[in-house]
């Protein structure tokens, strides 16, 4: 990595310009998504700022709270935005120099992921309705088969960067072009791709748009959120949704990022990190249009798919080593 | 030494107080001098580690002919420390919990004999020694279990079945250990001196025997099958301490033999530690997923993480083979972080159970539910415990998970194909095993503190006594502690490692988190809670000010149809069923359904009953078949005796001329 020396202003400035572009983006994305898939469908869709719009509305809404519920309930919300908004802080999304750039470390990141999904869960046990615990039982379930396949592919990456530092990994691909087109990284990218559809609750591991409680993944594990609550959990779906994608395009495409200390630099980063993600987007949703959701019991096959795709990606990393 | 041998002094006359003292009395002594000892021998291992110098202690007196030795060096030292923080803990807990057993004065005396033996295994020097400790702590471990409940057929058949087990693998490592005190001598110093004359066959040997009896302390699979039927029966307290610290000695032994006494040896040795352990993650992950008994759940678990620290050891032992000492030594400091994490949090989490079980009245998770209203604070350690179990950063499973991942990880980057393999089906492991302990914690979380009372047991819990609430703070307190300021334990750590893994250097830089020294890596785990604190300080802050008004308390969602009632929720057994089906393969849950007809008409139902069962596949497959043939192995054998002196007299003969021809 090089030995750059950076001011701590320039890497609060561009962590804080990280955390607004995840939380405008994220919503934005969801936006786009349901925009495209609208219009493959012949019809003109909402606004993509629509999701946005609905946060905002909720946010201002009374607060709610079912019966039978304990703190669980409701500090969930914070613990997930808490998490996921630090996870933003460390990742190198517009700069490879944001702050705690030494604790950037790509196991950290996935392990916040998973505080975040673990505090979900146990909100969406805490008031004792059936539809609660079965979301997290799903939800769980699809957590733990999909963790496999993403620490095996950030340990592809890792092996390939010879560091599981965040900007670490950045850098090297920055500095040595030709990794990314080694197939240790499109086999990891497959594994990714994956495991972001399975972790963020999309087509065809779980239908966001449903309302039949019983085929639900996470929209049943968050059924009891109401009002301000809901907006706050809603956001940090959005949020969660938009860091994934931002770093999978980073992790495999990161060209664009900021990685000499300048603050115009930030501004051209962070408009080429939203086209890389709306990219990504749209490959998304024509993902999603064409497909349909699986039956719950056939998801595991997609994620072993997935997993395997890892342990190939590490095997290849470490042949061509 | 003195402060040592004081401390172990003091829990013996605790052991003379439960003999000669009654009532009130005789828990206030148990409890004052066998902590105060437990405090001794801590500060003494302390000193130890922090000096890194060791001290010893011989006499040719107390046992017959071989005499006692004790030498505490900082390998030791690191486990004489973890027992007697639990010691501890579990002493001050016990108040409590046998003032509301009002139980006699066998299971405390016990107690401590339990609790000196672990701390003195770890410093004893010579085979004899060890080998009376080891039996000391095995057999008392074995009483504890029955001693309360010894009418009860489960606890007896737990006891049988755990003092087998422990017995073979006592003889295999006093077997392994005597083939090498053969040339030498029986101190550990005299093996360690001569273990370089002696044949490398001769060495492996000696290994895989010790290996074996270790593994099986340590609950590996296939050795494992005791761990789920003794911890549950065990009182809680026995079973922190057994699940804890007593199977961490199992990794004690394999370190001192494999990695002290033997310096290293052979990379094939540490690959088959590194399977062992691979294996009984993996296998101990996916049955705490699906188990519905929450003390069985946690004996599987102890399975899960006790194999990660031997994959752990593993990889160190074969890196180090492979002449990678450095990063050798990162894999085995993270593996005994994970099994210092582990001793505090397994510790916690079975004292929690034991407050739940008190109570409540149940341990079955699905008979539990809503104890986060009545039972805070006992939920909320509890709770603490367990997220650290499922490696949330900022706590300890997780900054001493990462140190073991980076050791691993960099381990890759030059070594041969084997241990490759190794390393690959190592850190495979322990990415399977991270989110299937998640989900086995949620569902203990979820179902048994969260949700409604799903029994009148639950519905009626109270608050457990102080002193049990006491002890289970100061175990939670290691699990905050190394999580945020993880570097501040790893100088210490690495005192022990350097036992077991002797280099130059640490591999680590100094400093509150942890920093790899030459290659790039870090976490610090302080700044990630600081962050994570403000910006929920923040969020909230703003929320409050946003909205004056308390929020108000609504109906929950019922689906359109009835009142949800404390039925309608989800249990254990169904928040695992999904793991269930998907692991089917390897699990093989036996599943009953009885479906009753209503006369009038067979598309009525009148009453289903679901039933379903998961066995352990090595019980059912391995151990049962041999019992079943060394049953009717001694029915055959009984035949011959009918109780006739004649008989009797004759086989006598008959056995005195075959010995004679034999030896003619």
């Amino acid at each position: 990595m090089t030995p750059l020396h950076v001011s701590a202003w320039y890497a609060l400035a561009a962590s804080l310009l990280q955390v607004v572009l995840v939380v405008l983006g994220g919503p934005l994305l969801l936006g786009l998504m349901a925009k495209l898939r609208a219009r493959a469908e012949g019809r003109v869709g909402a606004p993509i700022r629509q999701p946005l719009r609905d946060i905002r509305k909720l946010l201002g809404k009374e607060r709610l709270r079912p019966k039978h519920s304990s703190a669980v309930l409701a500090l969930a919300p914070y613990v997930v935005l808490g998490a996921t908004t630090v996870a933003v802080i460390i990742s190198p999304l517009v700069t490879t120099h944001p702050l705690l750039r030494d604790s950037a470390d790509l196991f950290v990141v996935v392990y916040l992921l998973l505080t975040g999904s673990v505090a979900m869960a146990l909100a969406g046990l805490d008031t004792g309705t059936a539809f609660g615990g079965m979301g997290s039982s799903r939800a769980m379930t699809v957590g733990a088969l999909a963790e496999p396949a993403l620490l095996v592919s950030v340990i592809a990456l890792s092996i390939q960067a010879k560091t599981s530092n965040l900007p670490g990994i950045v850098a090297s691909t920055l500095a040595h072009p030709a990794l990314a087109s080694t197939p240790t990284r499109f086999l990891a990218l497959v594994a990714l791709g994956i495991v972001v559809i399975a972790e963020t609750g999309r087509l065809p591991v779980d239908n966001p748009s449903t309302h039949l409680e019983l085929t639900m993944i996470h929209e049943a594990m968050t059924l009891e959120y109401a009002g301000s609550d809901l907006g706050l959990v809603t956001l940090g779906a959005a949020m969660r949704l938009g860091l994934l994608v931002a770093l999978l395009v980073n992790l495999f495409f990161p060209w664009g990022i900021a990685s000499t200390a300048s603050i115009p630099l930030l501004g051209v980063a962070a408009l080429v990190l939203a086209l890389k993600a709306s990219f990504f987007a749209v490959a998304l949703s024509l993902i999603e249009v064409h497909s349909a959701k699986l039956r719950l019991f056939r998801v595991p096959e997609l994620l072993a798919a997935g997993f395997v795709f890892s342990v190939l990606a590490v095997i290849t990393g470490l042949a061509t080593r | 030494m003195v402060l040592f041998g004081v401390g172990l002094g003091s829990i013996g006359l605790g052991v003379f107080a439960t003999l000669l003292l009654g009532g009130r009395l005789r828990s206030v002594a148990v409890a004052t001098l066998g902590s105060l000892g437990c405090v001794l021998t801590f500060l003494s291992a302390l000193d130890v580690l922090r000096s890194g110098r060791a001290t010893s202690f011989s006499t040719s007196q107390i046992l017959p002919l071989m005499g006692v030795r004790f030498n505490l060096d900082p390998l030791g030292a690191f486990f004489v420390a973890m027992v007697s923080f639990l010691g501890v803990a579990v002493l001050v807990y016990d108040v409590g919990y046998a003032h509301q057993v009002g139980r006699g004065r066998v299971a405390p005396c016990l107690l401590l004999i339990f609790i000196a033996s672990l701390i003195a295994v770890p410093s004893a020097s010579s085979v004899a020694t060890f080998m009376f400790l080891w039996e000391c702590m095995a057999l008392s471990s074995m009483l504890l279990i029955v001693v309360e409940q010894r009418h009860r057929l489960e606890a007896r058949s737990a006891a049988q079945w755990y003092g087998v087990i422990t017995q073979l693998g006592a003889a295999s490592i006093l077997f392994g250990l005597l083939l090498l005190a053969m040339k030498g001598g029986q101190t550990f110093g005299d093996i360690r001196s001569h273990a370089s004359t002696l044949s490398p066959g001769l060495r492996s040997v000696a290994f895989l025997a010790t290996l074996i009896g270790f593994s099986s302390k340590a609950g590996a699979v296939p050795f494992h099958v005791w761990l789920p039927r003794a911890h549950p029966e065990a009182a809680s307290p026995v079973s922190a301490l057994m699940s804890g610290v007593m199977v961490a000695m199992g990794v004690y032994g394999v370190l001192r033999v494999g990695g002290d006494l033997l310096a290293g040896g052979a990379l094939w040795w540490w690959l088959v530690v590194l399977a062992l352990g691979a294996l009984s993650a993996f296998y101990g992950a996916l049955h705490a997923t699906t188990s519905t008994d929450l003390k069985r759940l946690l004996a599987y678990s102890t399975i899960d993480m006790l194999g990660l620290v031997l994959v752990g050891v593993g990889s160190a032992g074969a890196l180090r083979a492979t002449g990678q000492a450095g990063m050798a030594q990162l894999a085995l400091t993270g593996a005994l972080m994970l099994l210092l994490a582990h001793a505090a949090f397994k510790g916690g989490l079975f004292l929690g159970a034991g407050a739940i079980e008190r109570a409540t009245g149940t341990r079955d998770l699905d008979q539990l539910g809503g104890l986060i209203d009545r039972l805070p604070i006992t939920a909320t350690f509890f709770g603490l415990s367990a997220l650290s179990i499922m490696a949330v950063p900022a706590l300890s499973g997780f900054s001493s998970e990462w140190l073991l991942l980076q050791g691993m990880l960099h381990g890759f980057v030059d070594t041969n194909t084997a241990t490759l393999i190794g390393l690959l089906t190592g850190v495979t492991v322990l990415a399977l095993t991270g989110g299937l302990t998640a989900v086995a914690f949620v569902k203990v979380l979820g179902v048994g503190l969260l949700g409604q009372a799903r029994s009148p047991g639950a519905a009626s819990a109270h608050e457990v006594p102080r002193s049990m609430r006491w002890a289970m703070g100061l175990v939670a307190l290691p699990s905050l502690a190394f999580g945020v300021v993880p570097g501040l334990i790893v100088p210490l750590v690495h005192r022990a490692v350097l036992v077991a893994q002797p280099s130059t250097g640490t591999g680590l830089r100094s400093g509150a988190g942890l920093a790899l020294a030459r290659l790039h890596g870090a976490i610090e785990p302080l700044a990630l809670l600081g962050g994570f604190l403000g910006v929920v300080v923040l969020v909230w802050t703003i929320r409050a000010w946003h909205h004056q008004r308390a929020p108000r308390s609504v109906d929950a969602w019922r689906g359109g149809g009835e009142e949800p009632s404390a039925r309608m929720q989800y249990t254990a057994t169904s928040f695992g069923e999904p793991l269930q089906r998907v692991f089917a393969d390897v699990l093989r849950p036996e599943i009953d359904v009885e479906v009753t007809h209503e006369v009038e008409s067979r598309y009525y139902e009148q009453a289903i009953s679901y039933e379903s069962r998961v066995n352990d596949v090595f019980e059912r497959h391995g151990y049962l078949p041999v019992l079943k043939y060394l049953t009717l192995y001694g029915r055959r054998v009984r035949r011959l005796q009918n109780g006739s002196v004649h008989r009797y007299l004759a086989f006598g003969f008959i056995a005195l001329l075959v010995a004679l021809v034999v030896l003619a």
